[in-house]
């Protein structure tokens, strides 16, 4: 997987060999861009590229291609998060080419969270594609240089196609083969649901390995650090798809609260350590909701700093 | 069937309470079934109306009555003359026997007393569960005759999302997640492999996106 197809610093990163650490910043719901530009500036010396999401849990907000520009204004290395719930395939591929014309390398396609669980909730919901859809039309774009329709696009747009995967939603026998099927529509890495449970990512991992997915695709591994053990009750309690184990959340209840923070960065880095290990494993998604300056202490103490420099 | 359910009373109220002479109008097949729209549940609805009137003071001569489909024309002969008598009609059918009653009495008023809900399954005589959109090119053949347009929240074609969990769909617990269907089904069938079949991007022109649909018997 040496050559690179795409101007993405992250793609370089990858092909490398080395671990690749990535992290998300959610835009703000207003009009003022200083704070995901402030959250970027943080993390950017401790990350290779920053997914900027896509009005994540339904709720609207500044969107992903205006928030991507900012970062990629000031340097950075951004991943455009887009989902299915919000755009039929003609603003997906106008959104596409929009991105590609700020240089923006990379994207991240997902099927959207339900638009029940938003601010929103009585709006329409699109899924004109799923994301699996979504995947092969971004290398439709990009490989075969044309639009759905079979129109031809003039200058292509060049961009390192990534893709979700949960471990931890059912049915588990089909979680291995779904991940095979986004590798046949063209992911190119992957980014994890939030690992709690290293027993059953390990599982999962053992699964791809077996079939060989690890050589045509790069799995980073989704990382969470718990706030608090409200937060780790909340998530095992409400959040869909997440598994939490109840050690983790005993773990939590057995520190005074004001060290639960500390802790659950604790178990973050402890986490990493051992999913390094992991055959297959190419990096690791950082996701600190509305906590990106810690993000840095996470990759230092978890042995993933310095960040190679890319040319 | 198709499958509707009665506005609340007090919608239908401030709908019809301007009119003088009223008929309220069952269509006995598809909402009859569904105890919500029949020449029975008509007949209820006109009483409870009539007492409405009568609470607030308002004069208003409510007549019932009902035909089998008010979606097609030969049903309507047995109720030409009421109809045609009526200042006002409150359909008890789904949108299409509305829709059929308006534009056969042109110059009456029509409302509707239910709202059209789904097309669905009588799963008990009390309980009834959506099973197709009417998308216009059926894919049943391939998800083992379970619908994802209509029964996965986020219609996907190659599912299941990342929040399936425990055989139930992310929305609600009441709710079962398609693709957990399809793949039992596919199981039970001993085509699971066909779970890695990549289901094409959809022609979504045959659904409501390519607009009001048709179509014609060729000669007959």
């Amino acid at each position: 997987m040496a050559e690179t197809k795409t101007g993405s610093k992250l793609e370089k990163v990858l092909r490398s060999g080395v671990m690749a650490v990535t992290s998300e910043c959610g835009p703000p719901r207003s009009s003022d861009p200083s704070h995901i530009i402030a959250k970027g500036n943080i993390i950017k010396n401790h990350v290779d590229a920053i997914n900027i999401t896509d009005n994540q849990t339904s709720v609207t907000r500044l969107c992903s291609l205006a928030a991507c520009i900012h970062l990629k204004l000031q340097g950075l290395e951004p991943v455009l998060q887009m989902v299915c719930r919000d755009r039929n395939r003609i603003a997906i591929q106008a959104d596409i080419l929009g991105a590609a014309s700020f240089g923006i390398n990379n994207v991240l396609c997902l099927s959207g969270d339900h638009q029940s669980f938003g601010d929103h909730p009585k709006a329409q919901n699109v899924f004109d594609l799923d994301s699996m859809q979504l995947i092969q039309t971004v290398r439709h774009m990009r490989d075969e240089g044309r639009f759905l329709s079979g129109d031809e696009i003039k200058v292509p747009p060049s961009l390192f196609v990534g893709a979700a995967a949960n471990p931890f939603a059912d049915p588990f026998k089909i979680r291995v083969p779904r991940l095979a099927k986004k590798v046949a529509c063209g992911a190119e890495f992957i980014q994890t649901q939030c690992v709690y449970n290293l027993d059953k990512f390990e599982l999962w991992m053992k699964g791809v390995v077996d079939r060989g997915l690890h050589e045509k695709v790069f799995i980073m591994a989704g990382i969470t650090p718990m706030r608090s053990v409200g937060m780790a009750k909340y998530m095992a309690r409400a959040v869909p798809g997440m598994d939490v184990p109840d050690e983790l959340v005993k773990r939590l209840s057995g520190v005074p609260k004001d060290k639960q923070a500390e802790e659950g960065l604790t178990i973050a880095v402890e986490a990493i350590q051992r999913l390094k290990e992991v055959k297959g494993l190419a990096g690791f998604h950082i996701m600190a909701i509305e906590w990106e300056e810690k993000v840095p202490e996470i990759v230092e103490r978890a042995g993933l700093y310095p960040r190679p420099v890319i040319q | 069937m198709i499958v509707g359910q009665q506005k609340p009373f007090d919608e239908i109220w401030a709908m019809v309470r301007v009119h003088r002479r009223l008929t309220v109008f069952g269509c006995n097949t598809c909402v009859a079934v569904c105890h919500q729209g029949g020449n029975k549940e008509a007949e209820i609805l006109a009483s409870l109306l009539r007492m409405r009137a009568v609470q607030e003071g308002v004069e208003m001569d409510i007549a019932h009555g009902g035909i089998e489909r008010q979606c097609e024309h030969p049903f309507f002969e047995s109720a030409h003359e009421l109809l045609e008598g009526s200042e006002a009609v409150l359909s008890m059918a789904c949108g299409i026997g509305v829709q059929f009653v308006a534009e056969k009495y042109a110059s009456t008023p029509v409302y509707p007393a239910l709202n059209t809900t789904f097309l669905g399954d009588v799963k008990t005589d009390w309980h009834f569960t959506e099973k197709c959109q009417a998308c216009g090119d059926c894919i049943l053949g391939l998800t083992g005759g379970v619908c994802p347009v209509t029964r996965c929240c986020k219609r996907l074609f190659n599912g299941p999302c990342g929040g399936s969990s425990k055989g139930k769909c992310e929305l609600s617990k009441e709710l079962d997640c398609a693709w957990q269907l399809v793949v039992d089904r596919l199981e039970a069938l001993g085509k699971l492999d066909d779970y890695e079949k990549i289901t094409p991007i959809k022609d979504w022109s045959k659904d409501r996106a390519g607009g009001p649909r048709s179509f014609k018997l060729e000669g007959f």
